[in-house]
């Protein structure tokens, strides 16, 4: 095949879009690792992690303590996922061994667009619905415990639809050779389905990590931002996000730099997550084809 | 199909049991909460919601008016941000499907970028678009800043579906148009680029419906000004920032704030519904012309 001029100059300008997308990434990294500079440089790198407090405004005597905005992070994260997982994996069961093919349609089509409705209308309903109903229980209301709860129910969509995907694909030929060999369903189940998908679901599960680790409007809406340790699922936390949404706004100087700093850690946080994801899936693929 | 459960022991049949009931009770649930959630929002917003609504002028920060500055803003938001995305993703796209191997370094590497790019948090979006649209290149609190912030966020989707797309063409269109003689730009314009189409419309409407749905990424590069936007260079409140505004700073702003979440949910389902037909009818067509 002959490569004409016009050839040539296609190639090469769809190349340099192709360089420039994929190098977006790294543009974003280095601004982040330029705004964060001035941390690493000041050392001010081990007060986020010895200093008590966060005041990072205060003139006389300001305190970087990331620690509490971290916890309060890995919480909701934990909370919400552990509120998912058993939801979204018994329903995904329900969906492909139960559930007659007819509904199965209809289900799978609601949880797509459950996935798509945007984190603002989340974080509006659990601050308008479900921070009340909590204060009543228990006061302030704006919490642990609402923003595991409105996250988990962002992120179940997700867990649902992959775990769905996960069980879809063990091939009918085992579940009907379990049959045969006159296993019940409940033991095809958890013999023969479960453990062939454990590696989709547990992939969608990390997903829903990644995803929730990064969350803000969902929780800043609810959790309360206030940003010290949680000692029961009713006091309010401040997750990493929540920080950087609520004060880039004002921040100066060395705060702002911070503010980079939980940035930088926010995505090496969910890139290592999602590159182990990678990895796992490159190694699992040769094994399972 | 999977029936010897009448010669199931007792306790395996109880087990069965168990099992369909709470996963019943977990899809049931997880539907029913959804549910829950719309109804709340048409209860709580639908009374607030008229034409002069959606077409006013923003008042009283927002307790009062409409929303129709800030509709307008969102759809000159949207348009910068296409107008980047959708040249950007789909040649990257055409790149990775038609110029390079697949599973070649080059591919390897940018593909690798670009799933790198779709793990960035929101709020980190947000971040580097206010250091860099606004500052660096000097362009400020403004809708292009914005809709540039919003590109950046959304070229992955759209890379990743024009691949596809692209990918899932019938193997033979290639070597038919090469036999004819037509170049790889002919070819492209005229035999892979067309029958694409809808499934680059899936990737453009994936994206438009993550831009409209997104508030992070926005806080801090469109600005929060309430007036008719003149230009692309002026700060214009996106619907989503609206929302969050209103719920969160402004006393008494819940009424206009429920209003607005129920006009921007109803957004989000219109596309994505549009989303989820073209896939269907792409995948139909697909069909059709391999068999």
């Amino acid at each position: 095949m002959s490569r004409s001029r016009t050839d040539r100059f296609v190639q090469w300008s769809l190349g340099g879009l192709a360089v420039l997308s994929g190098g977006l990434v790294l543009l974003i990294v280095v601004f982040l690792l330029l705004g964060a500079w001035p941390t690493i440089q000041s050392g001010l790198l081990s007060h986020l992690l010895t200093d008590e407090t966060w005041r990072p405004g205060s003139d006389r005597d300001p305190q970087f303590g990331l620690l509490p905005m971290l916890a309060a992070s890995f919480l909701v994260t934990a909370l919400s996922i552990g509120i998912a997982a058993p939801f979204g994996v018994a329903g995904a069961v329900f969906d492909r061994f139960y559930l007659p093919p007819g509904f199965r349609r209809w289900n799978h089509r609601l949880l797509e667009l459950l996935a798509g409705v945007p984190s603002v209308v989340f974080g509006f309903w659990g601050l308008t619905v479900l921070v009340p109903a909590i204060n009543r229980l228990h006061p302030p209301g704006q919490s642990l415990l609402a923003a595991s709860l409105v996250l988990s129910l962002m992120i179940l969509p997700t867990v649902a639809l992959t775990s769905q995907a996960a069980l879809r694909a063990v091939p009918e030929s085992e579940t009907l050779a379990a049959a045969g060999l006159g296993l019940g369903r409940a033991r095809t189940i958890f013999s023969i389905a479960l453990p062939a998908a454990k590696s989709g679901i547990g992939g969608g599960i990390l997903l829903a990590v990644a995803r929730a680790i990064g969350e803000t409007m969902a929780v800043v809406m609810v959790c309360g931002n206030i940003a010290e340790f949680p000692s029961s699922l009713f006091d309010p936390v401040r997750p990493v996000t929540s920080t950087i949404a609520l004060e880039m706004g004002y921040a100066s100087a060395d705060h702002k730099a911070l503010l980079y700093t939980a940035g930088l850690i926010l995505v090496l946080a969910v890139a290592a997550l999602v590159g182990w994801l990678a990895f796992r899936g490159s190694k699992n693929v040769p094994a399972s084809g | 199909m999977l029936n010897p459960l009448a010669a199931a022991p007792r306790r395996a049949r109880r087990l069965d049991r168990a099992i369909a009931i709470a996963g019943g009770a977990a899809s049931f649930s997880t539907l029913a909460v959804f549910g829950w959630i719309v109804w709340d929002l048409i209860r709580l917003g639908l009374p607030n919601l008229s034409w002069h609504f959606l077409t006013g002028e923003v008042e009283t920060a927002g307790r009062s008016g409409g929303i129709g500055p800030v509709l307008v803003s969102t759809l000159l938001i949207l348009l910068c941000c296409l107008a980047v995305a959708v040249p950007l993703g789909i040649g990257c796209a055409v790149w990775l499907s038609e110029f390079v191997r697949r599973g070649s370094r080059a591919s390897r590497i940018v593909t690798g970028g670009v799933d790198l790019l779709a793990s960035v948090p929101s709020i980190v979006f947000g971040l580097f678009g206010m250091t860099f649209f606004c500052q660096v290149l000097g362009l400020g609190f403004s809708i292009l800043s914005g809709g540039l912030t919003l590109a950046c966020m959304i070229l992955p989707i759209l890379v990743r579906t024009t691949l596809l797309a692209l990918e899932g063409l019938p193997a033979d269109l290639r070597p038919g148009a090469a036999a004819l003689g037509l170049t790889r730009t002919t070819t492209l314009r005229q035999v892979l680029l067309p029958t694409a189409l809808p499934g680059i419309l899936v990737a453009i409407t994936l994206g438009v419906g993550r831009a409209l749905s997104e508030t992070a990424a926005l806080l801090f590069t469109s600005g929060y000004s309430t007036r008719w936007p003149d230009s692309l260079g002026e700060s214009g409140r996106a619907l989503s920032v609206h929302i969050y505004d209103l719920a969160m700073n402004i006393p008494n702003g819940s009424p206009n704030a429920s209003a607005s979440a129920l006009v921007l949910l109803v957004l989000i389902l219109l596309i994505n519904l549009t989303a989820t037909g073209l896939t269907e009818r792409w995948t139909r067509h697909l069909s059709g012309t391999t068999s």
